[in-house]
């Protein structure tokens, strides 16, 4: 690697970052804070990979409607993260498939990986944050 | 008995447990994270399906709305709304949440 | 939480000022909310706040300046998507002011 990628126009290290989402929304407050930690950790420009793993990926799911249970949909805003510059989400196939899911049920785009890939990525990350 | 789960399958043990526990004609409200257990594909459907055969399976419905899900509710699984809920609890002589 | 009169009606804001229920939110509001930030409503900031209201509908939330400012010049125009035309019209910050006139929370990450 150069000294190039490592800097940002020398204002700073850009640190590889993984939020790791592996919680169902609304059952529990984790996927929402998640979402929010990583909309405020986008003004630092750092190397942003979001991942969706477990109960995890069930916070992309299309069609959500919260209006019975009177909570904020946040789903809504997962589509928002490229505006942020936060482009590289990843879901794991294996818990896509114990829960019967596929890329066409979820609200954006994403990038399938195997437990193999999932593990190397998670290994070369400098900082993991887990919710 | 009605019995009431709301956390995922995937993450704790409190609808095995509960469905260990639930005898022959008692009913199983699933709400919250749980009804994702009440879904087509989801690994813990298998579970659900066969508990279906003696026990009453219940799922809220604007917790799968909430989710996503509603379109994919196993067959043999009721969905009740909050009025539903209150029925069931009405209904049932005792009342055991699997927290 | 303080409650406060606007155009006849009793409307709860937060201890910065910012609408509670932003259902609630109509021009009236919009009108009040840019007084007390010393704001003179133009069309141009009426662009701006509209153009909030929009981008939280669809995502569910305010966006940072920098999304913002971005936005604004994919959708407005590149002489519009910058921080000088935007801190003109809302000189405390577009995302701070402006996010308060069209009734949404504060920007998540504002601090």
């Amino acid at each position: 690697m150069s000294d190039m990628d490592e800097m940002d126009d020398g204002s700073g290290i850009i640190k590889k970052f993984m939020f790791l989402n592996r919680k169902a929304p609304h059952g529990t407050v984790y996927a929402l804070e998640g979402l929010e930690v990583v909309l405020i950790t986008a003004a630092f420009d750092q190397d942003v990979s979001l991942v969706f793993t477990d109960d995890g990926v069930f916070q992309l799911m299309k069609g959500i409607d919260t209006k019975g249970i009177e909570v904020k949909d946040f789903s809504k805003t997962y589509r928002a993260l490229e505006g942020y510059d936060i482009e590289k989400l990843y879901v794991d196939q294996a818990s896509m498939d114990a829960r019967g899911l596929t890329e066409d049920d979820l609200i954006v785009d994403v990038t399938v990986l195997s437990v193999d890939e999932m593990a190397n990525l998670m290994a070369e990350q400098d900082v993991v944050i887990s919710f | 008995m009605l019995h009431i789960v709301n956390k995922s399958a995937a993450e704790r043990s409190s609808l095995e447990s509960c469905l260990r526990m639930a005898t022959k004609g008692s009913a199983v409200l699933l709400i919250e994270d749980a009804v994702y257990a009440a879904t087509n594909g989801n690994a813990a459907a298998a579970k659900i399906q066969a508990a279906a055969a003696d026990l009453k399976i219940y799922a809220l419905g604007p917790d799968l709305a909430a989710r996503g899900m509603a379109g994919r509710v196993l067959d043999g699984v009721n969905v009740v709304d909050y009025g539903g809920f209150v029925d069931l609890v009405a209904e049932h002589s005792n009342c055991q949440s699997w927290l | 939480m303080p409650m406060v009169n606007i155009a006849g009606k009793e409307v709860e804001v937060d201890e910065e000022g910012y609408l509670v229920d932003l259902s609630q939110w109509n021009e009236d509001i919009a009108k009040y909310m840019a007084v007390e930030e010393k704001v003179d409503l133009t069309d141009s900031h009426w662009e701006v706040v509209n153009f909030l209201r929009e981008y939280y509908a669809e995502y569910q939330i305010a966006p940072a300046v920098r999304v913002l400012t971005k936005a604004i010049g994919k959708k407005l125009g590149p002489e519009k998507g910058n921080n000088k035309y935007l801190y003109e019209l809302f000189p405390y910050g577009p995302a701070k002011q402006a996010c308060k006139i069209a009734g949404l929370p504060k920007p998540t990450g504002c601090i």
